[in-house]
């Protein structure tokens, strides 16, 4: 296995060394650095391109300054990164640093996003192959394979953003409104939900007839201005997690599995109380420390209470923590968004990563960093969850025409263990290193998200620099999104490996 | 033994001694023609119908775009050119309704400027026209240079194993760790820069989208080469790219033509993508993520300058994802007829009482 990984390391380093010189020599001759000098009628011009011939080193030859570019970017194994300076003489590694943090906040959110409901999508169509659902599911799969990310980046400007900050002034749902979304909500989830037909009829007609209600009593609560979500409500939608995922996973009579997660919904209650004081002011360290304690405490109270079920025990106990402190936070964020609209009136905007001197505390630069964050992180992980479903599906469905689903179904398994504990689990082999690949990509494709909703991030960084010749800032691209790749798919492949007793390393 | 000869097309009983003489009877009674793969595809394709939709859409567009404003040295039937300022007539706004005069409307008509005009006075219905040839001819230059390089790139390295096999791996490792859009746009910048032409772009584009058909290509070939008529042909004395290109090249075909449409579909994409960023196609020439970019901040003011390129980009790419999904079907040995079959849901109770 080590030599396995050695060797791999050892030509990924080789391919990493053979890109970046093939990257710099094209980027070097893919344009004139100078042009725009040569263009001005500044009276100082012949001053001007002396001074970027000398920044920029123009007069040695290719081979000159990819060396230099080299010696400065390997210093980076000691920790002392020396990766050029830009065509405006402005060191690049302080550059990437401010730039890597934003383009890894948008892509490692829309990743993970887009795997989570991209699987969970993948699965239930190929549990529902050739139902209304899948072709529904497949039609807009494509259609969001095929959207230009630009053109799809511009309408969710001028909907979700503008629209949204309009409405949010003075926000009204007329009743002939409330009732056409309770309709449209009912046909839809009665489509996931599926079964026979009378079930369908009453989950139509419950969807119908509540989310009406809902959406009335929210715009008389004045919720999308004062939004409240007390200790009840969250007690409430924690302890539906705890019930849902003990169904799912061992089903209802399995006490060992159902008393954990019920403590832990206890457990979430007393936390809210405990921290309420402390997260009205806190800072990204305790809410990390937060969320630490969420996966131990249950995972510990699963564990020995288990007792033959450990596994599943300490799984749903987790899910419920990790739910509970969510939505503990969710609560926090409500009760600043009053605050936090009175800073910022049109919380979605369309330009930037954030705010320019916003006045707060911890909780409005929050909201602030995830309203800007909302659109391009919604478009990355639309665009990237297409692709998740579709291999998902895929895999699913030639798992399913095994033979050991077969045995597995002609055992009498009710059909929740076949497809979680079989099927899905064989299923998600292929999608490791499919997962590898999309992050890598991703990284790649913020491009252009980074140029339409004008952040500053790597993507800029590559764009600008492509577009003056200069190659540093677009080497400095280069280092971060090809050692993510090769590392990435390095992981995939030990994965695999792992995972897949077949696949001999 | 009887001879089953005679009268093995009566439905009389025989005497029948062994398996291998009912398999026989039963064959004799088959009355269709045998047919071959390419046919069995080809009905299975034409029985697909959002495939079969998407092909019917994607010829009209074609020949739409082609015929409208002409090409090259043929003229077209519509009467602007995309080139010509002119006077902006009512601010640019598309004279083309749909609604008819007795619903309310203005009436069911073309009009003089059916797309609108753009902001000097061109029509935009030409300039529209002529960014989907651009934009057509471009997806399938990629396409087809990025196919046949793959192809053969992937067979050469599954066939022959080895260092060869090595080499051609680590180029193509080469290629998937600079990201694709890096590539293309540091490449478009040069092709751009040099000649304002678009067949060089393509040519371009294509030597950076061909690694995933190369390994696609590559794991068939590394599958294939291991049967008997491979043996049989090396056996016989055949050259390397006789067994290559007639053997197992036609036995990948399959694969091969799938992901061609999947690629034609992806060079759309990233040919508008490179323009958007401006290192695509450049002034004069258009596509239409030219058209998009010039536009976009139009959107709220004009937003039919926004609309039209960006439902023909999705239309096109919709429907050669649609066809590549169909010819994957087509291909694929394993369907399983269109039954749904009724399981319990998830959440259903186990079908078995507990034991007493």
């Amino acid at each position: 296995m080590w030599k396995f990984i050695a060797k791999r390391l050892g030509s990924a380093l080789a391919v990493l060394f053979a890109a970046s010189l093939l990257l710099y020599v094209l980027v070097i001759n893919s344009g004139d650095p100078l042009k725009d000098l040569r263009e001005s009628n500044a009276d100082n011009r012949e001053y001007l391109m002396a001074q970027r011939v000398e920044y920029m080193n123009l007069d040695a030859p290719w081979y000159g300054r990819y060396w230099d570019w080299l010696t400065g970017a390997s210093k980076c194994l000691i920790g002392q990164c020396d990766l050029g300076q830009n065509i405006n003489g402005v060191e690049v590694s302080g550059l990437l640093a401010n730039a890597a943090s934003s383009t890894l906040r948008l892509v490692v959110l829309a990743t993970v996003i887009a795997a989570v409901l991209g699987i969970a999508i993948g699965v239930l169509t190929a549990i529902r192959q050739y139902s209304g659902l899948d072709y529904i599911v497949t039609f807009m799969t494509f259609l969001f394979f095929s959207l230009p990310v630009f053109w799809a980046a511009v309408l969710l400007k001028e909907y979700l953003a503008i629209s949204y900050n309009d409405w949010l002034a003075d926000p009204q749902i007329s009743l002939g409104s409330s009732i056409a979304i309770g309709i449209v909500v009912g046909l839809v989830l009665q489509m996931f939900l599926g079964g026979s037909l009378k079930r369908r009829g009453i989950t139509f007609i419950a969807a119908a007839v509540f989310v009406p209600l809902v959406l009335q009593y929210s715009i008389w609560l004045n919720f999308y201005r004062y939004p409240q979500m007390g200790p009840a409500i969250i007690i409430v939608l924690t302890a539906l997690v705890a019930l849902s995922a003990t169904a799912m996973s061992v089903g209802l009579k399995e006490k060992r599995v159902l008393y954990p997660a019920l403590i832990t919904v206890v457990l979430v209650l007393a936390m809210y109380y405990a921290t309420f004081y402390m997260l009205l002011e806190p800072n990204a360290w305790i809410l990390l420390f937060g969320l630490v304690l969420a996966v131990a405490i249950p995972a510990v109270v699963g564990r020995f209470m288990g007792g033959r079920l450990r596994k599943a025990a300490m799984s749903v106990s987790v899910a419920t923590g990790v739910v509970g402190a969510g939505l503990t936070v969710v609560d926090h964020m409500f009760r600043a968004w009053p605050g936090f609209l009175d800073v910022k009136g049109r919380p979605i905007a369309t330009i930037g990563s954030s705010t320019a001197n916003l006045e707060g505390g911890f909780w409005d630069h929050f909201l602030d960093n995830g309203t800007q964050l909302l659109m391009p992180t919604i478009l990355l992980a639309v665009i990237s969850l297409a692709s998740y479903s579709r291999y998902t599906r895929s895999s699913m469905l030639e798992v399913q025409r095994q033979d050991y689903i077969r045995t597995a179904r002609s055992k009498g398994l009710s059909e929740r263990t076949v497809i979680f504990r079989h099927a899905f689990r064989n299923a998600m082999i292929p999608i490791a290193t499919i997962a590898a690949f999309d992050f890598a990509g991703l990284i790649g494709g913020a491009v252009i998200t980074e140029r339409v909703f004008g952040w500053k991030g790597m993507g800029e960084m590559f764009a600008t620099g492509l577009d003056h010749v200069d190659p540093a800032p677009v080497m400095a691209f280069f280092l971060v999104t090809g050692t993510a790749a090769i590392i990435f798919n390095l992981l995939a492949d030990i994965v695999y490996a792992l995972l897949d007793p077949r696949i001999r390393v | 033994m009887s001879t089953p000869n005679k009268n093995l097309n009566e439905n009389e009983p025989q005497n029948l001694n062994s398996v291998a003489e009912v398999e026989d009877a039963k064959l004799a009674q088959i009355h269709e023609k045998p047919k071959s793969q390419g046919r069995i595809v080809l009905e299975r394709f034409v029985s697909h119908k959002p495939a079969m939709i998407s092909a019917v859409i994607l010829v009209v567009i074609t020949v739409f775009a082609f015929s409208s404003i002409g090409w090259g040295p043929i003229p077209g039937w519509w009467g602007q050119n995309f080139y010509h300022a002119g006077a902006v007539v009512d601010g640019g706004k598309p004279t083309l309704s749909l609604v008819p005069a007795w619903l309310g409307g203005e009436g069911i008509r073309i009009g003089e400027h059916p797309f609108g005009q753009d902001s000097v006075g061109k029509d935009y219905f030409a300039l529209v026209m002529n960014g989907t040839q651009k934009s057509i001819i471009i997806g399938v230059v990629v396409g087809l240079v990025a196919t046949v390089l793959g192809t053969v790139i992937g067979a050469v390295a599954g066939y022959f194993r080895g260092w060869v096999d090595e080499i051609l791996m680590r180029i193509t490792d080469l290629f998937i760790v600079i990201p694709l859009l890096v590539l293309a746009a540091v490449l478009g910048k040069m092709a751009g820069a040099s000649t304002g032409s678009i067949i060089i772009l393509a040519l371009v584009l294509g030597l950076v989208t061909w690694t995933g058909l190369a390994r696609l290509v590559r794991g068939e070939i590394l599958s294939l080469r291991e049967r008997e008529y491979v043996a049989a042909a090396q056996a016989m004395g055949s050259k390397t790219s006789r067994v290559i290109f007639k053997h197992l090249i036609p036995n990948t075909m399959g694969v091969i033509i799938v992901n061609a449409t999947f690629a034609i579909a992806g060079a759309i994409l990233l040919e508008s993508s490179l323009s958007y960023l401006g290192f695509g196609v450049k002034a004069p020439e258009s596509s239409l993520g030219l058209l998009i970019s010039q536009y976009q901040n139009a959107f709220t003011t004009r937003p039919y300058l926004f609309w039209w390129p960006g439902m023909i980009i999705v239309t096109i790419a919709l429907s050669v994802n649609f066809l590549g999904d169909g010819l994957r079907d087509a291909f694929d040995p394993r369907q399983i007829g269109k039954k749904r079959r009724r399981r319990a849901g998830l959440f259903a109770l186990p079908t078995r009482k507990e034991k007493p």
